[in-house]
């Protein structure tokens, strides 16, 4: 009984398929404002469905030469992190005081797995472009990690020195969402410019910058391997914001947190079309030295309790 | 270490085939090489086979883009034969639609810079405002593209008194409109952190390789057929070059938004001094001879040279488009910047590639290849690599 549901979990709700299910829908909301911004019509709802099945449809390619369980490791990677990480999310949220063990590290270590993954499948595709785009997320992932980490460590300090999810829902719980404070406010600008750098959309799109690399790391793939790419960049539009709201805006296990989520979504999508992309030496000094700073600000209000 | 990433002959980042060699050590651009000539069509000599008045149809197609350029050249250099000019209110009508080309041009152009730094919003909506000027274009003159306004001896249509105020009513919307832009993208701090002091051309590399239009513009040096050598309505009226000294992606940005702006200020002062009287004067023989056409394409100066011996046919006609000579400057213009600075700048001297190749296979005044021999070829290469790469 135990061992069905957790797999249950695991599987189903709320891991790999409700996740993958809500973030296509995500993604579609994302094309859908993204194209009323454009003065375009925009696609269908199904339309993120009907991508991916055409996706599942279509044969995986092997480039000759490429190392072929790396390849096809690396969309997996992210895959597994992002179905773990959404199972630890709800149950964090919804079962807070459970005897769940589910720390910050855990977190921060799955949340590296997409990259990471990225990284390994453009390094295998033996593409030059492929391999440019990998150097490319490597350097953001380095970029955004450093803020990210103090901004998670002022929010460890406002919990009361906790690492344990369910405490710092907990204490938010009992004494007011963090974000209700300077470094709280500090930590969601931080978070959100890390978000956007973590779903690779523009201004941080450069891994993949399309007119530059051609899409990088993800340009040998296709079939059922580009389509977990994909999918796992819609789980990780659900997930990320919902992090967001867990660890600064007192938890989702209620029904605010819907339009929470969709306001925290718009902001990113308004951010993605009003800018362009930046350059990989100007975004690592945009989260080293700007929100760099602003994080450790963040960090330095959040020790004297502000 | 050194690596070399193509852009092209197919990518995203340039719609039409063309071949860059970057050859980078990690990140940063060390060389680059131009690789040209994946678009032959043949029109110097396909020109060679067609009567004078069709010619001008069949330049007309040598670039969609600057579908008036070529044709407005080559009616020049014809005329230039015959020691004609056009009567007064041909000259001011092919102004005006040489004037409205160049705003269409350059809009195309910043929808797709904006696309290429990533912010497809400015895309969009560059291409918005660009679109009531075709539906002009299909108006004035029954085609949104290939508006065949150039004749020997005038132009084909005349511009009706009643258009005048629709042509106007568009002409406040796009001064409007041209205004938000440059402000939006001048005033934008993450557009100039990546526009500024970017694929850097100086004002002498600009001479050595002979650029022209915006790019050279762009770059400090004042060239411009309409000012040095001013022909139709161009000297009657009242307007400015724009010259920006930096030599940057920006400056080159600026010159041609700056330049919307001048153009909307000849057209209007073209549609008020419009003169009364005949469209066309009318040609019967060419002489034998031979004469030049210049013409300030949106991209630089559009050459044609033409030669007469009296037929009803050029003997040779030669074209040289602006872009041939402008994207050999990039070899300078992209060295020392990264990957993604290349992509840009590579795009910023607005090249067109169909305007650039038109070459037949010819040799020694006999023909080498034709049409059906270099589709054989290319089968037959087709075969070789297919059999070379089978194992």
């Amino acid at each position: 009984m135990n061992i069905v549901r957790i797999i249950f979990s695991y599987i189903i709700f709320p891991g790999f398929v409700f996740t993958a299910v809500v973030g296509l829908f995500l993604t579609w909301i994302d094309r859908k404002v993204t194209a009323r911004i454009h003065w375009r019509v925009g696609p269908p709802w199904f339309q993120p469905y009907a991508d991916f099945l055409k996706l599942l449809l279509k044969e995986t390619m092997i480039p000759e030469g490429s190392s072929k369980t790396l390849f096809l490791l690396g969309p997996l990677l992210g895959l597994v992190g992002m179905s773990i990480f959404a199972v630890m999310l709800f149950n964090m949220n919804f079962n807070p005081s459970g005897s769940f063990v589910g720390d910050l590290i855990v977190i921060i270590y799955l949340l590296a797995l997409p990259p990471i993954g990225i990284i390994i499948g453009g390094s295998a595709s033996k593409n030059p472009l492929a391999s440019v785009g990998a150097s490319r997320e490597m350097t953001l992932y380095f970029a955004y990690e450093l803020p990210f980490l103090i901004a998670l460590t002022s929010i460890i300090l406002k919990a009361g020195g906790s690492i344990k999810f369910g405490e710092i829902i907990l204490a938010q719980q009992a004494e007011g969402p963090f974000l209700y404070s300077i470094s709280g406010v500090i930590a969601a600008v931080v978070i959100f410019l890390s978000i956007q750098a973590k779903l690779s959309f523009i201004p941080f799109d450069i891994p993949e910058a399309e007119q530059e690399i051609m899409a990088g790391p993800y340009i040998e793939y296709s079939g059922v391997a580009l389509a977990i790419y994909k999918m796992t960049r819609a789980m990780m539009l659900f997930l990320l914001p919902l992090f967001l709201i867990s660890v600064l805006w007192g938890g989702f296990a209620n029904w605010w947190a819907i339009l929470k989520l969709l306001l925290i979504i718009v902001l990113i999508i308004l951010v993605k079309n009003t800018n362009p992309r930046l350059r990989i030496d100007q975004a690592l000094k945009f989260f080293w030295v700007g929100i760099g700073t602003l994080s450790t600000i963040g960090l330095i209000l959040a020790f004297y309790g502000l | 270490m050194r690596r070399i990433v193509p852009i092209g002959p197919y990518h995203p980042l340039q719609e039409e085939p063309e071949f860059f060699k970057l050859i980078v050590e990690g990140e940063k651009v060390v060389d680059l090489e131009i690789n040209i000539g994946y678009n032959h069509r043949g029109h110097e000599f396909i020109s060679q086979t067609l009567t004078w008045d069709q010619v001008s149809f069949l330049v007309e197609r040598i670039c969609g883009i600057c579908s008036d350029s070529h044709p407005y050249a080559y009616v020049l250099a014809v005329e230039d034969i015959v020691h004609i000019t056009a009567p007064p209110r041909a000259q001011y009508i092919r102004t005006i639609i040489g004037e409205l080309e160049r705003i269409h041009s350059h809009y195309l152009w910043l929808g797709l810079a904006g696309h290429f730094i990533g912010y497809n919003t400015v895309w969009m909506w560059v291409w918005r405002y660009r679109e009531p000027l075709l539906d002009l274009f299909e108006l004035i003159m029954g085609n949104r593209n290939h508006y065949a306004i150039n004749k020997i001896g005038g132009a084909r249509r005349d511009i009706l008194p009643e258009d005048y105020p629709k042509i106007e009513k568009y002409l406040d919307l796009l001064e409007k409109k041209n205004t938000m832009f440059t402000n939006a993208i001048l005033d934008d701090p993450v557009i100039r952190a990546r526009l500024e002091n970017v694929g850097v051309l100086t004002k002498e590399d600009a001479i050595a390789y002979a650029v022209t239009g915006p790019t050279a513009r762009g770059s400090g040096y004042a060239c411009d057929v309409r000012k040095d050598d001013p022909y139709d309505a161009y000297d009657k009226v009242d307007w400015n070059m724009v010259v920006f000294p930096e030599g940057d992606v920006l400056a080159k940005a600026k010159v041609r938004l700056i330049e919307c702006h001048e153009s909307i200020k000849i057209v209007r002062q073209c549609l008020k001094d419009m003169p009364d009287g005949p469209i066309e004067t009318r040609v019967d023989e060419i002489p034998p001879g031979e004469g030049i056409g210049r013409h300030e394409a949106p991209r630089g100066e559009v050459f044609h040279y033409v030669r007469s011996d009296g037929s009803n046919m050029p003997v040779r006609h030669k074209v040289r488009a602006p872009s041939y000579m402008n994207i050999a400057s990039n070899v300078v213009a992209v060295r020392g910047y990264s990957i993604a600075d290349a992509a840009l700048v590579l795009a910023a001297v607005d090249p067109c590639y169909c305007c650039t190749e038109r070459t037949f296979v010819y040799e020694n005044g006999k023909k080498k290849y034709s049409g059906q021999d270099l589709l054989r070829l290319s089968w037959k290469k087709t075969e070789d690599i297919k059999r070379r790469y089978k194992k």
